[in-house]
C-alpha cells in the first residue's frame, strides 16, 4: 500500500515536471512544437532526377550530392529550417524513378521557390560516342551522340571568370572550374586515355563547348568558353560555386500552404483538443466515478507525454493533430473496459479491492489484442503515407503505446494507492452506476 | 440474448445497410481527388467581395485554362481543380482569380505529377488489402488456443467480413458526400478508411475474447451449454462497453468535425461513419454471425 502510494507521488510529480517542461520550453521557445508545412505555412516541391545519362552504379552518388547541393543552395538564401531529402519511389506506378524532396518553410509564393531551386546549374560532361560520326544525322538526339563520362558536377570544387585570347588580346570571357581531388584523378584519366575524341561539357542539358582532348590534363581544371557575354559568364562562375547538379531535375508535384491558412488550423486543432479532452474526461467521470477521476488524471498523464514525445520526435500536421485528438477518445478505452470488468466484479460480490485487481487482469487480454490491431494498422499506414499521413500515422501509433501504459500502469496505481476497500452502498457510490449490493 | 435469438433480422438490416450503401456507390462513385489523379489544386481566398464564378471562369478561360472544375466554399474561398499548372500560369495565380474589387490570395496550392497519383493510387489499395490481411491472420492467430467448437480461422473469418461491412458503409456514404458536396476521395480519406479498421476490430475483439473467456471457463467446469447461449452471454456482458469505448471516440470526433480544421472535416465525418458501422457490425452481426456458421457446421456434421 504505502509502496504504491509512493509510486503514485512519483509519478504524480514526474507528470507535473514533463508537463512544466512542456509548457515552459513552448513559451519561451527553446524547444517549441516542430510544425509542417500545412500548419507554418510554406512550400514542397519534389523533382524527379533524370538518371538516363548515368551508369545505375553512380545513382546513389549522385543523388546524395543532387541533396546536398540544392541544400546548400536553400540555405544560401536564408530559408529557415529546410529539409531536402532523396526518396525512391514510382515502383507501384510501374516504374522507377529516382525524386528529390525540398520543404521551404515560410516560403509561399511557389513560382518564387521554384525559380530558387532553379537557379542551380546542371553540368554534365560526357564523351562523343566512338561511332558518333557515322550514326549522327540531324535528327540524332544527345543522348545517342554521347555518352556520359565518369565525371559529373559533384566534382567541382570551385569556378572563376578568367579573359582568355589569341596572342595575348584577354577578350572572351570564359569560365576556369576547378574539379576536387577525387575529380582531378577522373578528369585526368579521362583526358588521358581519350586523346583525340570529343569532349562535351553541357550546362542545363545544352552543350555549351565541345572541344577535342589533345593532351591528358593532370591539373584538374578545365575551361568552359562559350562565347559568353562577361556577365552571364561572371554569374555562371558565381553559381557553379554554389554547386553544381550532377543530373538535371525535372519538378513533378508541388504544394503550397498559406501562413494564414496554416495558423487557422493550429487554433482550430488547439481548440478542438481542449474541448475534446474535456468532453472525454467529463463522460468518463460521469460514467464511472471515482475510477473516472482517476482516469482523467491518467489521461491528463498521457497527453503531457505525448506532448512530450511531440517535441522530439515528430512534425505535427493537420492530420497528427487530428490523430492526436482522436487518439485522445481512444487512450480512456482501456479504462472504459477496465471499469466495466471491475463493475462486473463488484457485483458478483468481491469488494473493492480484490474487484480492482481482477477487472485490470481479466480485461488485459482484449486490451492487448485490440492494440495489437491498430499497431498493425499504424505501422500500414506509415508505410503508406506521403510526409503529411506520416505525421498521423505516428501520432496514431505513438498514442496507443503510451496510452497502453496510462491507462493501464498510472490509473491502476492510482486505484490501488488510494486502498479503498469498500462494499455494498459505498461501493456503488464510488465505482457507479449497475452495482446491486 | 435477444440479438442472436433474432439474428435473423439483424441480417437483413445489416443487408439493407450494406445494399444501400452499395448503391450509393454504383450511382454516385467515387470522385477520385488531385492525389491520386495528378494535376492541380488551387484555393483562393478573397479581402473584399468574392467575385462571381462567371467572371472567374472567363478570367481562367483567358489564362488558357481546360477543363477545370470552380467550386465555391465557406464565404470567402474558391477552389480549382485543373490540370498541372504552367510556368506562367502559376506565376500570375493571384492575378487570374483577382477580379474587380476582389483581390485574391493564394491560400494552397496543390501540383501532383501522374507517376505519384497512380503511385499513391495504388498504394493505398494495396494497404487496404495489407491491412485486412494483418488482421485476419492476427486474430486468427489471437484465437488460436480455442478451436472448439469453432476454428480460429472462423472468428478471423467473421472478424474480416464485420470489416468489409465497416469499409463499405463509409465508402457509400462518401461517394454520396461526394455527389451532393463535392467531397473528393484523398489521403486523408484513405487514412480515415484504413483507421476505421483498426479501430471498428477493438469492440469486435472484445466480445470474442469474452466468448473465448467463457468457453474456457465451461470447459473447466465442465458445465455443457449451447455455443449460441456462450456466445449471447459473452454479447450481453460486453456490449456496453463496445458502445463507450466507441462513445469516447465518437466525442472527440464530433469535436473534431464542428469545431476542428477545415482540412480535417470531410477526415473526421468519414470516421464518424466509420466507427458508427463498426460498432453496429461488432455488436449485431459478429457474434449473431458466429452462432450461424456454428449452427451450419453443426448440422454438416450430423
Amino acid at each position: 500500500m504505502w509502496q504504491k502510494r509512493a509510486i503514485a507521488l512519483v509519478i504524480l510529480v514526474l507528470g507535473t515536471g514533463i508537463g512544466w517542461y512542456v509548457y515552459s520550453s513552448q513559451q519561451d521557445g527553446s524547444r517549441p512544437f516542430k510544425l509542417g508545412l500545412d500548419l507554418s505555412g510554406g512550400t514542397q516541391l519534389v523533382y524527379r532526377a533524370k538518371l538516363d545519362a548515368i551508369k545505375s552504379s553512380d545513382v546513389a552518388d549522385s543523388m546524395s550530392s543532387l541533396r546536398e547541393t540544392i541544400e546548400r543552395r536553400v540555405n544560401l538564401f536564408g530559408v529557415s529550417e529546410p529539409i531536402v531529402q532523396t526518396e525512391h519511389g514510382g515502383t507501384l506506378a510501374g516504374t522507377s524513378e529516382e525524386r528529390l524532396i525540398v520543404e521551404l518553410p515560410g516560403v509561399t509564393d511557389t513560382q518564387k521557390a521554384i525559380a530558387l531551386i532553379g537557379q542551380t546549374p546542371v553540368l554534365e560532361f560526357r564523351l562523343v560516342k566512338l561511332d558518333a560520326d557515322k550514326t549522327a544525322t540531324a535528327s540524332s538526339t544527345v543522348n545517342e551522340l554521347f555518352e556520359p563520362a565518369a565525371l559529373t558536377g559533384k566534382d567541382l570544387s570551385s569556378a572563376e571568370l578568367q579573359f582568355q585570347g589569341a596572342n595575348g588580346a584577354l577578350t572572351e570571357p570564359v569560365v576556369v572550374i576547378h574539379f576536387n581531388a577525387q575529380g582531378a584523378k577522373i578528369f585526368a584519366d579521362l583526358t588521358k586515355n581519350n586523346v583525340g575524341r570529343a569532349f562535351g561539357m553541357f550546362l542545363d542539358g545544352v552543350a555549351i563547348s565541345v572541344p577535342v582532348i589533345r593532351e591528358p590534363i593532370p591539373d584538374g581544371t578545365a575551361v568552359i568558353s562559350g562565347n559568353f557575354t562577361p556577365e552571364a559568364a561572371k554569374e555562371l562562375a558565381r553559381n557553379l560555386n554554389y554547386g553544381a547538379l550532377p543530373v538535371p531535375i525535372e519538378l513533378i508535384s508541388t504544394q503550397t500552404v498559406s501562413g494564414t491558412l496554416g495558423d487557422k488550423a493550429v487554433q482550430d486543432g488547439l481548440k478542438a483538443g481542449l474541448w475534446g479532452i474535456g468532453a472525454v474526461m467529463l463522460f468518463m467521470l460521469l460514467w464511472y466515478r471515482l475510477p473516472g477521476l482517476l482516469a482523467a488524471l491518467a489521461l491528463t498523464l498521457y497527453i503531457v507525454v505525448i506532448l512530450f514525445i511531440f517535441k522530439f520526435l515528430v512534425t505535427l500536421t493537420a492530420a497528427g493533430i487530428a490523430a492526436f485528438i482522436l487518439s485522445v477518445g481512444m487512450a480512456v478505452d482501456a479504462n472504459v473496459l477496465i471499469f466495466e470488468r471491475m463493475k462486473e466484479e463488484l457485483r458478483s460480490g468481491k469488494g473493492s479491492d480484490e474487484a480492482i485487481q481482477d477487472g485490470f487482469s481479466r480485461a488485459w487480454p482484449s486490451i492487448r489484442d485490440s492494440n495489437i490491431s491498430s499497431m498493425i494498422t499504424a505501422i500500414i499506414l506509415f508505410w503508406f503515407g506521403t510526409s503529411l499521413i506520416k505525421g498521423f500515422a505516428l501520432v496514431f501509433g505513438l498514442g496507443v503505446l503510451v496510452s497502453m501504459l496510462t491507462a493501464i500502469l498510472v490509473s491502476r496505481t492510482f486505484l490501488l494507492a488510494l486502498g479503498i476497500n469498500a462494499k455494498g452502498g459505498l461501493a456503488r457510490f464510488l465505482f457507479g452506476s449497475g452495482i446491486k449490493a | 440474448m435477444i440479438i442472436v435469438r433474432h439474428r435473423g433480422i439483424f441480417f437483413a438490416l445489416t443487408g439493407i445497410i450494406t445494399a444501400l450503401a452499395l448503391g450509393s456507390l454504383w450511382l454516385y462513385g467515387l470522385h477520385l481527388g488531385t492525389d491520386f489523379t495528378g494535376g492541380s489544386l488551387v484555393e483562393v481566398s478573397y479581402d473584399g467581395m468574392r467575385p462571381a464564378a462567371e467572371a472567374l471562369t472567363h478570367n481562367l478561360e483567358d489564362a488558357g485554362f481546360k477543363g477545370f472544375s470552380l467550386r465555391e466554399s465557406g464565404t470567402d474561398t474558391y477552389i480549382l481543380r485543373s490540370a498541372l499548372l504552367t510556368d506562367e500560369q502559376r506565376n500570375n495565380l493571384a492575378a487570374i482569380f483577382s477580379y474587380q474589387a476582389g483581390t485574391a490570395h493564394v491560400e494552397q496550392l496543390t501540383e501532383v505529377g501522374p507517376t505519384i497519383g497512380l503511385e499513391l493510387r495504388n498504394k493505398a489499395l494495396i494497404a487496404l488489402g495489407l491491412v485486412l490481411l494483418c488482421i485476419l491472420l492476427f486474430i486468427a492467430f489471437a484465437f488460436r488456443k480455442v478451436s472448439q467448437p469453432v476454428s480460429s480461422w472462423i472468428y478471423g473469418l467473421i472478424a474480416l467480413v464485420t470489416l468489409i461491412h465497416d469499409v463499405i458503409v463509409p465508402v457509400g456514404f462518401f461517394a454520396a458526400l461526394g455527389y451532393f458536396h463535392g467531397a473528393q476521395v484523398d489521403t486523408l480519406f484513405v487514412t480515415a478508411i484504413l483507421t476505421v479498421l483498426g479501430f471498428s476490430i477493438h469492440d469486435t475483439i472484445v466480445v470474442f475474447d469474452r466468448t473465448r473467456e467463457n468457453l474456457r471457463i465451461n470447459h473447466d467446469r465442465n458445465r455443457k451449454e449451447d455455443f449460441a447461449e456462450t456466445a449471447g452471454r459473452s454479447l450481453n456482458q460486453t456490449f456496453v462497453r463496445s458502445i463507450n469505448t466507441s462513445l469516447t471516440v465518437l466525442i472527440t470526433l464530433l469535436i473534431l468535425y464542428f469545431i476542428g480544421p477545415a482540412s480535417t472535416k470531410d477526415f473526421a465525418l468519414t470516421l464518424l461513419v466509420g466507427i458508427i458501422a463498426g460498432t453496429y457490425s461488432s455488436i449485431f452481426l459478429a457474434t449473431p454471425l458466429l452462432v450461424q456458421v456454428e449452427k451450419w457446421r453443426g448440422q454438416k456434421k450430423k
